[in-house]
């Protein structure tokens, strides 16, 4: 699904502060995949994930998804594939748009937005069905500004968002890191829900150990722009929260 | 009495930069003052077409076009060069100054004997009164137009750009040409302005459109001010409220008039409006605080 070769990212070349965040790094991740990414910060984590979501582009190396090289497509470009819920729970929807109106962008990821009113009430209906599957009583609010929810809510809204369009890659970057342990678990459980119904590849970057253990069929350590550790799904389970503890000392 | 319908009319005129400015400020929060620039250009522009006894139908698309070229180049200042916003408006409206004189070819032009966009409503014997039916038409137009795009994909992509760029850009949005798209919108819309106000007074004047901007920043910010207090949410209804905050600017603006200020001192009286009209409500909310 993706395939990574030789990737390095510099970021103030030639200057004295000059960091490499990504050091030669190849990568090849397959459909169905659910990776988990820890390491320290700077360890290149989200450099990694702003680079397969274009967000950054690359120094050098090539950047494959399903066997297309996009290293220089743009972001917005790469919405195809790629859907994306950050940390920060504002960075993933419009604050002053209604969850009506976030649901209608994100429904059309990947085509492009034309000049038709596409907020009918059976799309309405459409959306207010999967928030209910969500069980948070948001159905009833879907005309509300969405800046008007808390954090957690917005988090979960914006997973739900990612499906609401044909998606082959989810990025996760610390989704749950900005919540409170009840929402962040609850933002979880919903994470996996999705990848498990529609069959995903997903990348979570986090920095709960626990999370670590308990998602994911692979998982990378990086540090220093490299990747130091790499556990497939036969590894995987049979490491312990301990390991990756120590994995950082 | 006719006194303050003249200035409803030339708020009416104003209706364009009141929603050019609502969609560059409020909705891309890019402070954009091209507007002084591509004011005059509409005006300069429509006062020499006409002059040519072009027909003004075929008149205002090239104004529409033209005001866009002038949004459009700033928005690519901004988005292209990196440039600041505000830097980028400065650059664009000082360079139009010396093309709005090479259009115009003097300082000012008077629209005599030609055939304006007034004379197509000639349903009442009071000239004022056809002036205001026409302007109402016109401004229920862009309103209807504005407000249809806000409701469209491309207009929520649109929302969703000022709002929050990293998200609209996950989601397939490319936000460079959106801004460059909206800010043409926006000083077409600007340039309407010009259209309607150089037919209207009669005469087009190089510097007609100094310090414009805060006509239309003064109409968005009573506009918002009604728009926060009332929980507006629809959109049309926010867009009839900044065309309506246009007419309330003029109106106390001609009522400092009446009340003896001197013409002098307009300007400063504009100034000190739209001054008390963002910080009343800071200055009572900090009593509450």
């Amino acid at each position: 699904m993706i395939r990574i070769e030789n990737l390095t990212k510099r970021f103030n070349p030639g200057k004295p502060n000059e960091t490499i965040a990504l050091n030669n790094i190849s990568l090849q991740i397959n459909k169905g995949e659910f990776v988990v990414i820890v390491g320290a910060n700077g360890s290149g984590k989200s450099t990694l994930l702003n680079a397969i979501s274009g967000s950054l582009l690359v120094s050098s190396g090539e950047l494959f998804i399903e066997n297309e090289k996009v290293t220089n497509l743009p972001e917005h470009h790469r919405s195809q594939w790629i859907a994306r819920v950050f940390q920060n729970p504002l960075s993933g929807t419009a604050s002053e748009l209604t969850i009506l109106e976030n649901f209608r962008l994100a429904s059309i990821r990947t085509r492009p937005k034309t000049l038709r009113i596409g907020m009918n009430s059976s799309f309405t209906n459409q959306v207010k069905e999967k928030i209910s599957s969500l069980g948070m009583g948001l159905e009833d609010k879907v005309h509300l500004p969405i800046g008007a929810l808390s954090g957690g809510q917005r988090q979960a809204l914006t997973i739900l968002m990612s499906v609401m369009d044909e998606l082959k890659i989810l990025l996760l970057d610390e989704p749950s890191a900005a919540l409170d342990p009840r929402s962040a678990e609850m933002v979880m459980k919903i994470t996996q829900e999705l990848i498990d119904t529609h069959a995903l590849t997903a990348i979570l970057i986090t920095h709960n150990i626990k999370d670590a253990w308990q998602y994911g069929n692979r998982i990378i350590q990086m540090n220093e722009g490299k990747i130091i550790r790499d556990h497939n799904s036969t590894q995987k389970p049979n490491i312990t929260s301990s390991d990756i503890f120590n994995w950082f000392l | 009495m006719d006194f303050y319908l003249t200035a409803i009319l030339q708020s009416l005129c104003f209706a364009g930069i009141a929603l050019g400015i609502f969609i560059s400020m409020k909705i891309f929060k890019i402070p954009d003052i091209t507007t002084d620039g591509s004011y005059t250009l509409g005006a300069v522009i429509t006062g020499t077409l006409l002059s040519h006894k072009l027909p003004v139908l075929a008149t205002y698309p090239i104004i529409m076009i033209s005001g866009a070229v002038a949004g459009a180049l700033t928005g690519l200042i901004h988005t292209k060069l990196k440039v600041n916003a505000l830097l980028s408006g400065i650059i664009v409206m000082t360079g139009l100054y010396s093309i709005n004189l090479t259009i115009l070819g003097r300082s000012n032009l008077p629209l005599l004997d030609v055939e304006t966009v007034y004379g197509f409503t000639n349903w009442s014997t009071n000239s004022i009164l056809n002036s205001l039916f026409l302007l109402l038409i016109f401004t229920s137009l862009l309103i209807s137009i504005v407000g249809y795009l806000l409701k469209t994909d491309f207009g929520l992509a649109m929302r969703a750009t000022g709002n929050s760029e990293t998200m609209i850009r996950a989601l397939g949005v490319n936000t460079d040409r959106m801004k460059i798209i909206g800010l043409a919108i926006s000083n077409s819309l600007v340039a309407t302005s010009g259209f309607l106000m150089g037919q209207l007074q009669g005469f087009v004047d190089i510097s007609m459109g100094i310090g414009i901007v805060i006509v239309g920043l003064g109409s968005v910010i009573i506009a918002e001010t009604i728009i926060n207090w009332l929980n507006i949410t629809s959109v049309w209804f926010s867009l009839l409220i900044v065309v309506f905050g246009a007419v309330i600017f003029q109106l106390v603006l001609a009522f400092t008039l009446s009340v003896g200020i001197d013409a002098t001192l307009l300007k400063l009286v504009t100034s000190v409006f739209v001054l008390l009209i963002v910080s009343l409500p800071r200055i009572s909310f900090n009593k509450a605080v």
